[in-house]
């Protein structure tokens, strides 16, 4: 699995990724977590409001900072 | 209702006479502070609730479709009722025009996004009355439609960066809202937003009781008085850096105001401090050329001086 936190680096992008970090461990799944902060690609998804997470290919949320649960409620499905 | 209790807890309770100078500001900040935070938590869940009827996306098909001036006005307008954070400011300026969202009608939304706000309005209404919070939302229409239509007529969509046509709308997933979900969001935004603006609405009405405890009335009249034809761009250049401190600055101006300070002054400062801030523009340059940037600045920057000028010549 690859999990994309999409965003310019702001304090709520790191919230993000430091939450997806702990679901991922706290749910034991093999998954692989990148920041992507480049415009150019944030854009390709179609994203206007960061931070958001992409989840294989798919952006499953955007502008919110979603919670470890909320994050493992979406890895789950 | 609040002033009875206030005016009890501080003179009855707390036995502080009247008339002293630290129970006058202790009576003027409690009285603020609780008044503010009652308007922020009511109105704040409010729009939330309806910001989830517009979504960024619908808001972009909205304004990819409508025509002409028409575009600018609806950009203005929907605007007020969208989330904006400033490091969302880049994909949302760049999507909107992959969109086929024309530049000025773009440029109008990106400026009534950040200055046209609830915490802002919730300020300036507690703090200043509607009167002045309409004359706010009015002159911040204004000068967004006009910044939008002037950047539209200058035909500058070469400044842009990191712009091609190809568009890509494959991956977002829709999923349907209910109005649980609207609640839950509404609740979660109303939190985190009170969350972090809290100490700035404290810090701004603590220093504005202290300055209308003990600052002389008319102090400032001579410096940002009516009389004064520099302090309308001057102040405008103040606000500039100031931007995430809106929630406070607010209440600073209002008991400056008191001071001696013309109301125009005010209203292009707080303009200024909401419309044009130093972080965001920092965070545009990845999208702009410098040059479409000091455009963008600079109108936006003329009509709220304009603005200022303007009230100080009609408001007494």
């Amino acid at each position: 699995m690859k999990i994309e936190i999409l965003g310019v680096g702001c304090p709520k992008c790191k919230q993000l990724t430091a939450n997806a970090e702990i679901a991922v461990k706290e749910l034991n799944i093999n998954a692989e977590i990148s920041k992507v902060t480049d415009i150019g690609k944030i854009t390709e998804y179609d994203v206007m409001i960061t931070p958001a997470v992409v989840v294989d290919g798919v952006v499953v949320s955007t502008g919110k900072v979603l919670s470890k649960d909320e994050i493992k409620e979406i890895l789950v499905k | 209702m609040i002033k009875p209790i206030i005016d009890w807890l501080v003179y009855d309770i707390l036995k502080m006479g009247h008339g002293s100078l630290f129970s006058e500001a202790l009576n003027f900040f409690l009285y603020d502070a609780v008044k503010i935070f009652f308007l922020l938590t009511v109105i704040i869940f409010v729009v939330a609730i309806i910001r989830t009827f517009f979504s960024p996306e619908r808001t972009r098909a909205i304004l990819s479709k409508s025509q002409g001036y028409w575009g600018n006005v609806f950009a203005a307008l929907l605007g007020i009722m969208t989330p904006f954070c400033s490091c969302s400011a880049v994909p949302l300026f760049l999507g909107f025009l992959e969109a086929g969202v024309p530049l000025g009608v773009t440029f109008s939304f990106l400026v009534a996004s950040p200055m046209i706000n609830e915490v802002a309005l919730i300020m300036l209404w507690g703090l200043f009355g509607w009167k002045i919070s309409l004359i706010y939302i009015g002159s911040g229409l204004a000068i967004a439609i006009f910044s939008g239509l002037v950047i539209g007529r200058l035909k500058v969509e070469e400044l842009v960066e990191h712009f091609d046509h190809k568009k890509q709308t494959c991956c977002t997933q829709s999923t349907g809202v209910t109005f649980n979900d609207r609640i839950a969001y509404a609740k979660g935004y109303t939190r985190d937003l009170l969350k972090s603006i809290w100490m700035y609405v404290i810090i701004g009405i603590g220093l504005g009781a202290w300055i209308h405890g003990y600052v002389p009335a008319d102090f400032l009249a001579k410096v940002a008085g009516r009389g004064n034809w520099f302090a309308v761009p001057l102040t405008t250049l103040i606000g500039i850096p100031l931007y995430s401190n809106a929630a406070g600055v607010i209440p600073l101006v209002s008991a400056l105001t008191e001071k001696g300070v013309a109301m125009g002054t005010a209203l292009s400062f707080m303009m200024a401090v909401t419309a044009l801030s130093l972080p965001e523009f920092i965070i545009l340059r990845k999208a702009m050329k410098l040059k479409l940037l000091i455009i963008f600045a600079s109108v936006v920057g003329i009509g709220i001086i304009f603005t200022g000028y303007l009230f100080n010549l009609i408001l007494k």
